[in-house]
């Protein structure tokens, strides 16, 4: 998702990422084109993307016009077409892997410069995050604190809360779709389910800052408790429901493809209907399902709008849900809003955590589609 | 009735074998006609299931006409015919199998000690672990071999204490003839055993809750020769106290293990007789002809 939207954006804009001097100024609107945005590594980027779009939509419908008309009179000609599309699609892949290789070594390189001043360990332990270095050199308090605990305490708290919500309701639903739904519900049901995933995260992030925020705090400052405008649950929640049909959806699918013949057997021995899915469909999903869990845990430990909109962003070391956290994805867009000199330690810190966060994400989806074939695999 | 066979291929298979083999006209019309019925003994006197006019629709197609046919006590019914004639289709309707295929539909009567096992009364789960099943193609549960022989233990509460159900799991692998290869590595998955392995494992399974009747689609079908007849002495063993329907397609094993044939033809029950009759003296021309490797 990271990798793609920054491509994204590094085509919609290319010369904006290269024309830039070194200080940088974003927009919140634009959650990570500074990872794409470093003068060198982008121009590649961008060239490269630019390059890929235009084969992709229109040299390739051309060639394979040319081709069909021309290449079954010719043999010579027939050869060439074909080695040729066989070096084009070569091509298109590298661009890709090329333009992942890139971002990989933009954020790995700047975030090496990030630890020549600020040393790993305060980054990875320090318990205290203020990045707000001054301006001018003779300002008090120009140095910061760049402890990054407390953002992925916050990133932490907010996923766990959202994956309360998601992981019962979403494997809920998917037991109701796959194995109790009628055929009609089914076909109509799980799009609509899906139609969740769709949603922008902004408009998920208004509703969160807009709706349950003022609603957890109204109904919850009743029961006498504490409850800040901008809570770690409201986003959590919110959240929540944004990754719901990444559990749902997914978890169907496993649930789906056990095959029927082992729940034939089942109820060939006498089990019930729930019987049959605790104790044979479940244990024989349960590798998938871990797999879309851990798949929408890196999804909500990378959104970022949301959080923004409803987390707040006060770099609270807590785990009370009430409070107001901060995200390493929000400290990321709020580093990077400003005039600040690019090489300030301030700058340089987004992509410290930005490198740190794509690492756990990695490790994540790695381990999920580890965990994904695993499971297929016992079936064929 | 106006569901019986009429399409054209099939009218004109049974008037090119009426043709080929110079026959009297009467025996196969019957086939085609509204009161069409099995040739042979269809009842018999100590019957623990009976089944009267069943018909099966896959949606709107018809896989079983009016098949009326009883399972004795301690008798071992074997259900031949061609691919496809709805043999499996019975069978499962002998357990409420179909029940799990949204678009079959059932009529007719099937009874289990008199009892009608389509009523309202009928607890189908208990129906199941009466009328046990092992299935056409292997399906052992992706859990380890013990789990998959003390599933049905464990469901149905029939043990108290962990080694009693040691003691049924190994029973029941031994008299499917599998203990000597697994008795050493209980804990592996069942799906890691060769076909045939899993095959007498689901028999395993299946006599480990000691239903009353026993189905059995084909259970030899991925045996090889040395433990199909380990299988075969099973079911002589088990027709002592169970009651054995088995569907296979090698009529030796027909003749060898059972005491009653039933022959399926196109959906239509044909003949049923004792195996002895049958397989030395068939009733009717299609049952000859499947018995003398014609066709089928
Ligand atoms: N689930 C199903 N949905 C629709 N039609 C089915 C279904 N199962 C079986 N049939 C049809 O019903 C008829 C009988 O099938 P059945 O499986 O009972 O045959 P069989 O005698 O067991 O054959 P075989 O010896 O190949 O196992 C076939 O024409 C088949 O196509
Ligand atoms: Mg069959």
């Amino acid at each position: 998702m990271i990798e793609c939207s920054s491509a994204l954006h590094s085509i919609l804009y290319p010369n904006r990422a290269f024309t830039k001097p070194p200080i940088a100024k974003f927009s919140l609107s634009v959650r990570s084109q500074p990872l794409a945005g470093f003068p060198g590594w982008s121009l590649t980027t961008g060239m490269a993307f630019l390059g890929a779009l235009f084969g992709c939509f229109i040299a390739v419908p051309i060639m394979l016009f040319a081709a069909l008309g021309i290449s079954r009179r010719n043999r010579v000609v027939t050869r060439h077409i074909e080695r040729f599309i066989r070096w084009f699609l070569i091509a298109c892949s590298c661009l890709a892997i090329l333009t992942t290789i890139g971002i990989v070594m933009s954020v790995l390189f700047e975030s090496i410069r990030f630890f020549r001043i600020i040393p790993i360990p305060d980054f990875l332990f320090g318990l205290e995050w203020s990045p707000q270095t001054a301006i001018r050199e003779d300002q008090v308090g120009s140095s910061g604190a760049f402890g990054a605990v407390p953002l992925f305490a916050g990133t932490f708290l907010i996923t766990v809360i959202a994956m309360v919500v998601a992981v019962p309701l979403g494997l809920m639903s998917a037991i109701y779709l796959s194995e109790y739904a009628g055929r009609r519900i089914r076909t109509i049901g799980k799009p609509l389910l899906e139609i969740l995933a769709g949603i922008p995260t902004v408009v998920y992030g208004f509703f969160a800052a807009l709706t349950v925020a003022p609603f957890i705090r109204n109904n919850l400052g009743f029961l006498g408790m504490d409850v800040s405008s901008e809570s770690a649950l409201a986003a959590g929640l919110v959240m929540g429901i944004m990754i719901l049909p990444f559990v749902s959806s997914l978890s169907d699918d496993v649930i789906n493809a056990v095959p029927q013949s082992i729940r034939d057997g089942s109820y060939g021995l006498g089990a019930t209907h729930s019987e049959t899915i605790r104790r044979i469909v479940l244990p024989a999903a349960l590798p998938g399902i871990v797999g879309s869990i851990l798949l929408a845990v890196s999804r909500a430990i990378g959104e970022t709008m949301i959080v923004v909109m409803a987390a707040g962003l006060a770099a609270n070391l807590t785990a009370n849900p009430f409070e107001s956290v901060t995200t390493v994805t929000v400290q990321i867009v709020t580093l990077l809003i400003g005039d600040q000199e690019f090489d300030s330690p301030k700058t340089l810190a987004a992509f410290a955590l930005g490198l740190v966060l794509f690492i756990m994400t990695l490790v994540l989806n790695v381990i999920a589609l580890r965990v994904v074939r695993k499971y297929k695999e016992q079936y064929e | 009735m106006q569901g019986l066979i009429k399409s054209k291929t099939q009218t004109n298979y049974f008037t090119m074998l009426e043709n080929d083999n110079n026959m009297p006209p009467t025996l196969d019309d019957s086939l085609n006609s509204p009161d069409f019925r099995t040739l042979g003994e269809v009842t018999v006197p100590r019957p623990i299931m009976k089944t009267k006019n069943v018909n099966v629709f896959y949606g709107e197609k018809q896989a079983i006409y009016n098949a009326s046919l009883d399972i004795g006590k301690n008798e071992v019914l074997a259900m031949i015919g061609p691919s496809g004639c709805g043999k499996s289709t019975f069978l499962r309707c002998l357990n409420r199998m179909n029940d799990t295929i949204d678009i079959c539909r059932i009529e007719g009567e099937i009874t289990l000690e008199g009892e009608d096992i389509y009523g309202r009364n009928m607890d189908v789960v208990l129906l199941r672990a009466r009328v046990g099943m092992v299935f056409q193609k292997p399906n052992p549960f992706p859990k380890s071999i013990y789990d998959n022989v003390a599933y049905g233990i464990n469901l149905h509460g029939l043990t108290n204490s962990k080694s009693e159900t040691d003691d049924v799991v190994e029973d029941a692998l031994k008299r499917a003839g599998l203990w000597a290869e697994v008795s050493d590595r209980l804990n592996q998955p069942g799906t890691g055993l060769s076909g045939g392995q899993q095959q007498r494992l689901c028999i395993a399974r299946a006599i480990a809750i000691s239903p009353e009747v026993i189905l059995m689609d084909e259970p030899c079908s991925a045996l090889d020769p040395i433990a199909t007849a380990k299988i075969e002495e099973l079911i002589d063993e088990l027709s002592q106290m169970y009651s054995i329907c088995i569907v296979t397609h090698s009529m030796q094993q027909a003749a060898r293990v059972s005491q009653r044939t039933a022959y399926f033809h196109l959906g239509k029950l044909i003949e049923v007789g004792s195996t002895d009759l049958i397989f030395t003296n068939p009733g009717h021309r299609l049952t000859e002809g499947y018995i003398t490797g014609r066709f089928g």
